[in-house]
């Protein structure tokens, strides 16, 4: 990070990041222009930690995923700088031969329709130890054996049974179950969880939220966590960053982002969900209009033509990322005054019991 | 929550003992395929400008009741009276007419719009089906369209663009239109705002709120979000396997949820709150499938506080003493 404020320095100095996102631009081109998907977006994860990437559609965050795994496809996609560093390498810089000696076994991915990620002529267990003959260079038999032990792992019922069905045969909980085993059949450093839950019910969410935690405890890898679901970061992240449009509007530790969120973004993102344990009378809180489109973007604030705060000067420079309290950043040049205001849920709601 | 709503007049919509089965397509050699228990004796009544969520997990039934409502599913058994008249084997033409009162909102905004047409013929095409009916020539069908236009919020030039040229939310600004352009007692939302942004959502569900409070238009609201059918309901079904395990009052199923099944289902809702620690019960394992259901109670394979009664007989609804419906033995 270098031109930004280092927003992991409170926590522990001495520990290098493990995997370090710097000033990265993803941008695509289209026949209508260049869509900016990813414009200068910086963040770090350190070992053990979950940190969660929050944002609407389109603002980024899955793209930002990609990037981390060079699966942006290029053309139309390509990288227009910034760096992505695991363990001090350059990712971007690798060879693809190179690459894939990361992809799926030091870095890994969930994806969020665990249906159309799934390969619905193979087996599970095939597909799984698919992975691990590629990486660890076992024998078919053991990498089996192994993907059995994976299922397992991950709560499979019957792994033995399991392990020989298609994907059609699993429900959507147990198919996401399969792809967090495959992600993590190589012991990876890194997973990155792009909306894990999203497809699934919520007594499946909780099943699955659980498992990752405790995977997370027994395996210590670090988790990146994409979600929209400001209850599913607050109940599994450590860290948690706010895009919008492209961009990082606001990092904080979840703690202190709940508590003090001051991008007007974010405010207006928590005081606009209804709440599940306050009984609200009355209107929710609006977010007036839409995102706009990423190539129409041009100078000044991208939430600009949406907030309530916006002065002149918003819609004419782009605010950079400043220290609103050790180990809190945000992109905002209003951010004092809106400090000074309560929390914008206790305005509209009642304070969350 | 409005005082005011009568609790004694007589229901706009009684739905009684509502049954959908569906037959899976047949084994070999003209076996008949088995059938699958989608909705299985369901009863519930709304009156006039009241909301009445429909909650619970995929397969629940809760999507398959609503559409049972206007018979765009036809159902298996069961009867459904509207102001008194009973919709269930109504002809064709007088179902038509009956539908004039009773409208939809589709869960994905794009998908229930015609995409050659232009958004002010989407809105209008209700009123041109009945104009014979409802008299009224070109001039005033276009006063209430541009009226139409600015009570969901789109400019009056967006009459004229096709349905790709919207966002999302402003889709569903189309499909509430459409669905008011009848002037309905009744409105079914399917799902209306679970393919939307948080912000959109937000915008989606006032406009809702503002419509029923000035047009006292009754909601049969069919989500899985917690959190808005809390927002939005008066009262609240909660559904397992194709049955109502409970209906209550919004503040008292959410202050008081009896059934396991709903307690369970609520303390799964994260919270957005990082001091809050979950203390949830985690449900194990998926439910049963609708085409073989567990006997007896249908949740007792999965319940914590299942009882050697439950295996064995079906749980009524009945009246506790705060006025909820409970469907369980042990409760």
């Amino acid at each position: 990070m270098t031109s930004t404020i280092p927003s992991s320095v409170h926590a522990s100095v001495q520990q290098p990041p493990l995997l370090e996102i710097d000033q990265l631009s993803t941008h695509f081109d289209t026949i209508s222009g260049t869509v900016r998907s990813v414009n200068g977006v910086s963040y770090s994860l350190r070992a053990g930690e979950t940190l969660g990437v929050v944002g609407e559609s389109g603002c980024g965050k899955s793209v930002t995923a990609l990037s981390i795994m060079r699966l942006i496809p290029m053309p139309p996609g390509r990288f227009a700088g910034g760096a992505i560093r695991y363990k001090g390498v350059d990712l971007l810089k690798l060879s693809e031969k190179e690459m894939r000696k990361i992809r799926g076994n030091r870095i890994s991915m969930v994806f969020q329709d665990p249906m159309s990620s799934l390969n619905p002529v193979m087996t599970i267990g095939v597909q799984i130890a698919e992975t691990i003959m590629l990486h660890q260079k076992l024998g078919k038999k053991e990498a089996l054996a192994r993907a059995t032990d994976m299922l397992r792992l991950v709560q499979i019922a019957e792994p033995e049974r399991r392990v020989n069905e298609y994907p059609y045969q699993l429900s959507g909980g147990m198919r996401q179950r399969v792809m967090i085993a495959m992600a993590l059949a190589c012991n990876p450093e890194v997973l990155i969880a792009d909306e894990p839950t999203t497809a699934l019910d919520v007594t499946i969410q909780a099943q699955i939220i659980e498992l990752l935690k405790n995977l997370q405890a027994k395996l210590g890898m670090g988790v990146i966590m994409i979600t929209h679901d400001l209850g599913v970061v607050a109940e599994t992240c450590d860290r948690v960053v706010v895009m919008y449009a492209g961009r990082k509007v606001e990092e904080a530790s979840t703690e202190e982002l709940f508590e003090r969120p001051v991008h007007p973004y974010t405010r207006a993102l928590m005081a606009s969900m209804p709440a599940m344990n306050a009984a609200v009378e009355g209107r929710l809180l609006e977010i007036p209009g839409i995102v706009a489109a990423s190539h129409e973007l041009a100078r000044g604030c991208a939430f600009a033509g949406r907030c309530s705060y916006a002065v002149e000067r918003c819609r004419q420079e782009t605010p950079v990322l400043m220290e609103a309290a050790q180990g809190h950043s945000v992109a905002c040049f209003r951010w004092r005054e809106i400090a000074q205001q309560a929390a914008p849920q206790d305005d509209l709601v009642g304070a969350h019991s | 929550m409005k005082p005011e709503r009568e609790y004694l007049q007589a229901p706009l919509l009684d739905v009684r003992n509502l049954k959908k089965h569906y037959i899976t397509p047949g084994g070999m050699f003209g076996k008949p395929g088995r059938v699958v228990q989608a909705v299985e004796d369901v009863s519930f009544s709304l009156a006039k400008g009241e909301t009445l969520s429909l909650v619970g997990e995929s397969g629940c039934g809760k999507t398959t009741t609503g559409k049972s409502v206007l018979r765009l599913i036809e159902p298996t058994a069961g009867s459904i009276t509207m102001d008194g008249e009973e919709l269930v084997g109504l002809s064709a033409e007088k179902m038509r007419l009956r539908r004039q009162d009773m409208q939809i909102i589709f869960q994905d905004p794009y998908a229930s719009l015609n995409p050659r047409m232009r958004a002010g013929d989407i809105v209008a095409e209700p009123m041109r089906n009945f104009r014979a009916k409802n008299g009224g020539g070109k001039e005033s069908e276009n006063d209430k369209l541009a009226w139409l236009f600015s009570k969901v919020g789109l400019r009056p030039d967006a009459m004229k663009k096709y349905a790709y040229e919207f966002s999302g939310g402003q889709r569903q600004r189309l499909g509430i239109a459409r669905a008011l352009s009848l002037n309905p007692k009744l409105i079914v939302c399917d799902e209306p705002v679970s393919a939307l942004d948080v912000s959109v959502q937000a915008q989606v569900i006032n406009l809702l709120m503002d419509l029923q409070q000035e047009f006292g238009i009754a909601y049969l609201f069919v989500a899985h979000d917690l959190a808005v059918v809390r927002h939005i309901s008066h009262r609240v079904a909660v559904m397992y396997l194709g049955k109502i395990v409970e209906l209550a009052d919004r503040d008292t199923l959410f202050a008081r949820p009896q059934h396991p099944y709903t307690q369970i289902l609520l303390s799964a809702v994260p919270q957005p709150n990082p001091k809050v620690k979950a203390t949830r019960q985690i449900l194990r394992g998926d439910p049963p499938s609708p085409a073989n259901p567990p006997a007896g109670c249908r949740f007792h394979t999965r319940c914590p506080q299942a009882q050697p009664v439950c295996k064995e007989q079906v749980p009524a609804l009945t009246v506790r003493s705060d006025g909820h419906l409970v469907a369980c033995h042990v409760q």
